[in-house]
């Protein structure tokens, strides 16, 4: 079922992956610590094309590498200070401590001991066609889809109320 | 111990996923710039939907509901977004700092 393709491909995109997130929430400099944010997306946009969900690593590049990134960096520079803007605050030592504890604690639980029921086709070799999501999406899922297109216009609303200088 | 290199299945994409909810953890609970938190919080949301992808190739693949589910995850994602920058723009005009330490207005 596993092939060595895909494990050769895994390991390389997922220490990129978690070595951008790492950069992200370790630099100092802002705008560097946006830059390795886009770094870590595209690296997840790869992890999504490894579990052959092209449409989704589409979608990511698409909104988080795309959309999300401009306006994050936007923030970052209408903010200021951008240079020295990302110091810890004083609760670096319980957050090392916590994270650490929870990441172990989590890989133990979902990696090592719990025993998923892998179903037989799955993690085989073919791609989720495009019209299986649109099938989904617009027939079993169609009131959430229409219910985020309201909540995407009320958060646009929201941005624009909140952002006037009156 | 090979194998465990050689033989990348759902476990390891799993564990991914925890390590990363882990990383955007920390940066969410240790940074003082309020954009910097926004972006932990990034992280955290794309580590669950590595999950939810995952989960949707190998145990359901072929209702494939995890990865509408990743999709309405980055939806959500772009009105947050979109939402907490207007509000930390806000925060700045009236305050001129984001430093989460230093906005204690509505300490008691």
């Amino acid at each position: 079922m596993a092939d060595v393709g895909l494990s050769v491909a895994f390991w390389p995109i997922a220490a990129l992956t978690v070595v951008a997130a790492l950069a992200v929430v370790s630099l100092k400099n802002l705008l560097h610590a946006a830059l390795a944010l886009v770094l870590s997306f595209v690296g997840v946009a790869a992890v999504y094309v490894t579990l052959r969900a092209d449409f989704v690593a589409a979608v990511q590049i698409l909104i988080y590498a795309g959309a999300i990134a401009v306006l994050i960096l936007f923030g970052i520079l209408l903010t200021g200070n951008a240079i020295v803007g990302n110091p810890p605050n004083r609760l670096r030592l319980p957050a090392v401590a916590l994270s650490v504890s929870l990441a172990g604690l989590l890989v133990w639980v979902v990696s090592v001991r719990t025993v998923w029921p892998v179903d037989a086709q799955g993690g085989d070799e073919r791609l989720t066609p495009v019209s299986l999501i649109a099938d989904a999406l617009f027939n079993r899922f169609v009131l959430p889809f229409e219910v985020a297109s309201v909540m995407l216009l009320a958060a646009m609303l929201g941005a624009i109320v909140l952002t006037r200088q009156d | 111990m090979v194998d465990f290199f050689l033989a990348v299945g759902l476990p390891h994409y799993l564990g991914l996923g925890a390590v990363l909810f882990c990383v955007g953890l920390y940066g969410a609970l240790s940074r003082r710039n309020a954009v910097a938190v926004l972006m932990s919080v990034e992280i955290m949301l794309n580590a669950v939907n590595i999950t939810f992808v995952a989960l949707s190739t190998y145990v359901a693949p072929a209702a494939a509901a995890g990865q509408i589910f990743a999709l309405f995850v980055m939806t959500v994602a772009a009105a947050e977004v979109a939402v907490g920058l207007a509000i930390i723009l806000s925060v700045y005009r009236q305050h001129a700092t984001v430093d989460v330490e230093r906005l204690d207005s509505m300490r008691g």
